[in-house]
């Protein structure tokens, strides 16, 4: 499948976090041609292996990128039949107000989080945010027949439907971590066409959005030499600070910080460099915010690189991306895992 | 479908092309004249047998939306609001810019990246901007240019019981039901108006009523509905599936007593549900109709519509065929001359 495609596909799916199975299908079906095994652990974690060159004492490189996505939660039913929600991992309360939504019941509900008139509002009120506990979701039935189909708990995503813009770039929701899950992709249809003596796990991880989960759990069964986390970075804008954001179209981010093992990421720049693919470096001092942070404390320790995808607006149901940087993600990272082997792979590792 | 095709229509006020031409599309076989004036106002007329008084339907072309004011050296894009929108409601939404609909969203600030009491403050319109994916001012500029209008991008869904979300319901629902009317009455002379930017200060209004002069006018609307639970029942100004909201008063029009209580009467004789629009906030056309020339009496009929003058306005297909129907009644009572 094209990668495109594949993303579209996972970005108009939905896996809020602790109800991703919704996207097991289409994620399995996706990779199979490419892998060697796929399984599901106890947590609802993809694991798909491709075996390396060497079958008999394969060194292991785990892939991670999360499936999960961030959402909101039915909390209760009104006597008009609106619904009362809240969020499930970090939602900026602002950019939900006046979205379309479907509500996972027992069936698909279309609806929409409803605001006040601003004919109706006080001059005070305009400038404050609205919180989630003052906004409905209008599913536009009454109480009794809102009762047949949703119950409280049920999953609630943003409606959004995955477009190109201009270039490369494209928009859609949850490309945080989708972008990830689609990287992975391309890079295991680019190591159908190499040589790698690692045995390489790539991992669709569960809740990392609300806590790197499914990353703790599914490394500490497959017990990796090496783990690498693909996730997205914060695009620049004018309004960041330049430190803190990564540019669009230049490259996958390689961060840099205590949580990256030094070693992989000076042999991971060497790699990019031999091969003309484009990178820029993203610091942070402390743990990062992904599965690689998971994968660094895991066990006696896993030497650990985080890439990112350079992304715009974070969170909201418009996040940005530019597929070339997704690509040369996904080529760095193929090229990067070839160049480890059984001889090198000590020495890298040594401080 | 008509109400698809009106709501899915390009019409920001001051650019209302789109609408006109398929409003004038659908019209022309039906009326016995139709024009278009100086300041693209659509006026249609019907000839009937009745002439005793000259009755003018009215219903706005134009939606709120936003015009592009600059364009910055990355190739983002500042823009303004046109018409009375809440800045809140434009974070993380989708937008068509300009006469080729190049589209774009409005992204907001990582929320990693802010402190805890940024969440509490409203966005400005300032901090906003929209990207449509290109890098530079220059690639920006071959699409786009300064002054473009900038259009919601929403499609018209049907959901729940009878329910219909569509951007620019307001008035689009007026244009739709007004539309109808004109196919459907014989035997009943009555202008049919169909009006440009009246979400900016009702503009087209004054001078279509100062052509046509009528003697009475009905101004068919969309009309604010916020009926969330565990509000006081009388600050809900209209409730969805109560039928058409009549207006008592609001900002530019004291509406006639007379006139309104003949519409109450028209209505409860045919056993249609109605019910008062309760609040004095928000105007409408009628405010510029009912002072033009000598003045003219006034009525509003509107559809209530939850999450007016967003990209995801609610309202219900009672409603808008029950406002019809109402509609086509005060029609029958005029051509016998009651009102």
């Amino acid at each position: 499948m094209d990668t495109k495609e594949f993303l579209k596909l996972l970005s108009n799916g939905s896996s809020v976090s602790g109800h991703e199975s919704r996207l097991n299908d289409e994620i399995i079906s996706t990779f199979k041609t490419y892998a060697d095994n796929i399984w599901i652990d106890k947590l609802g974690n993809i694991i798909i292996l491709k075996r390396g060159t060497n079958d008999q004492s394969n060194f292991k490189i785990m892939v991670a990128a999360h499936m999960d996505e961030i959402g909101l939660m039915v909390k209760y039913i009104e006597d008009n039949g609106f619904l009362r929600f809240t969020n499930i991992g970090g939602i900026d309360p602002r950019t939900i107000l006046g979205q379309e939504v479907i509500v996972h019941g027992n069936k698909d509900l279309f609806g929409v989080i409803g605001s006040k008139p601003p004919h109706l509002q006080e001059p005070s009120e305009i400038n404050k945010a609205i919180k989630i506990e003052d906004m409905i979701i209008d599913i536009g039935y009454p109480k009794k027949e809102v009762e047949k189909h949703v119950s409280i708990g049920d999953p609630i995503t943003i409606k959004r439907n995955f477009t190109s813009l201009q270039g490369n770039k494209v928009m859609g929701k949850s490309l945080d971590d989708k972008a990830g899950i689609a990287a992975m992709y391309e890079c295991i249809k680019e190591l159908s066409k190499i040589n790698h003596e690692a045995d390489i796990y790539f991992v669709s991880t569960v809740q990392e959005e609300v806590g790197m989960r499914g990353a703790f759990t599914s490394t500490y069964k497959i017990n990796p030499d090496i783990g690498i986390a693909i996730d997205v970075g914060f695009g620049s804008t004018p309004e960041l600070p330049k430190g803190d954001t990564i540019d669009m179209g230049k490259g996958p981010g390689i961060t840099i910080g205590g949580n990256i093992h030094p070693g992989l990421r000076g042999k991971i720049v060497a790699v990019a460099k031999d091969y003309n693919i484009p990178f820029q470096f993203e610091v942070t001092p402390g743990p990062t915010g992904t599965d690689g942070r998971a994968m660094q404390i895991t066990r006696e320790g896993i030497p650990t690189l985080c890439l990112s995808i350079p992304l715009r607006y974070m969170h909201t149901s418009v996040e940005v991306i530019d597929m070339m940087d997704l690509k040369n993600t996904a080529k760095l990272l193929a090229f990067f895992m070839a160049s480890i082997s059984s001889e090198n792979l000590e020495g890298l590792l040594c401080y | 479908m008509l109400l698809k095709r009106l709501t899915e229509a390009s019409g920001v006020s001051g650019n209302e092309k789109e609408v006109r031409d398929i409003i004038i599309d659908e019209i022309r076989d039906h009326v016995d004249d139709v024009k278009v004036d100086r300041l693209g106002n659509v006026i249609a007329f019907k000839k009937g047998k009745n002439n005793h008084k000259k009755l003018m339907v009215t219903a706005h072309m134009d939606e709120v939306g936003l015009m592009v004011t600059d364009i910055d050296n990355m190739g983002l894009l500042k823009f303004t609001t046109v018409g009375g929108i809440d800045k809140r409601i434009l974070v993380s939404k989708q937008v068509l810019v300009g006469k080729n609909k190049i589209f774009g969203v409005i992204g907001a600030k990582p929320i990693h990246l802010q402190k805890r009491e940024e969440w509490q403050k409203a966005l400005n319109i300032d901090q906003l901007y929209i990207d449509i994916g290109v890098n530079t001012k220059e690639e920006a500029e071959k699409l786009v240019s300064i002054g473009d209008y900038v259009l919601f991008h929403g499609q018209y869904i049907e959901f729940g019981e009878n329910l219909v979300k569509a951007k620019a319901l307001d008035n689009r629902v007026g244009c739709s039901l007004l539309v109808e009317l004109l196919k459907e009455i014989e035997d009943t002379s009555f202008y049919g108006v169909f009006t440009v930017m009246e979400e900016i200060g009702l503009v087209g209004a004054g001078p279509a009523a100062y052509s046509v002069d009528p003697d009475i006018s009905i101004i068919l609307e969309g009309t604010l509905c916020y009926d969330i639970p565990k509000l006081d029942k009388h600050l809900i100004p209209t409730y969805l599936n109560m039928g058409p909201a009549i207006s008592l008063v609001d900002r530019t029009t004291l509406y006639n007593m007379d006139f309104r209580n003949k519409i109450v009467k028209i209505a409860r004789k045919n056993n249609l549900p109605y019910q008062y629009r309760k609040t004095s906030m928000g105007g409408n056309d009628s405010g510029k109709i009912l002072t033009t020339k000598e003045g003219s009496i006034t009525a509003t009929l509107s559809v209530p519509c939850r999450n007016i003058h967003s990209p995801t306005s609610v309202m219900s297909k009672n409603d808008y065929n029950n406002t019809y129907k109402l509609l086509k009644a005060i029609l029958t009572e005029y051509k016998k001359g009651e009102l």
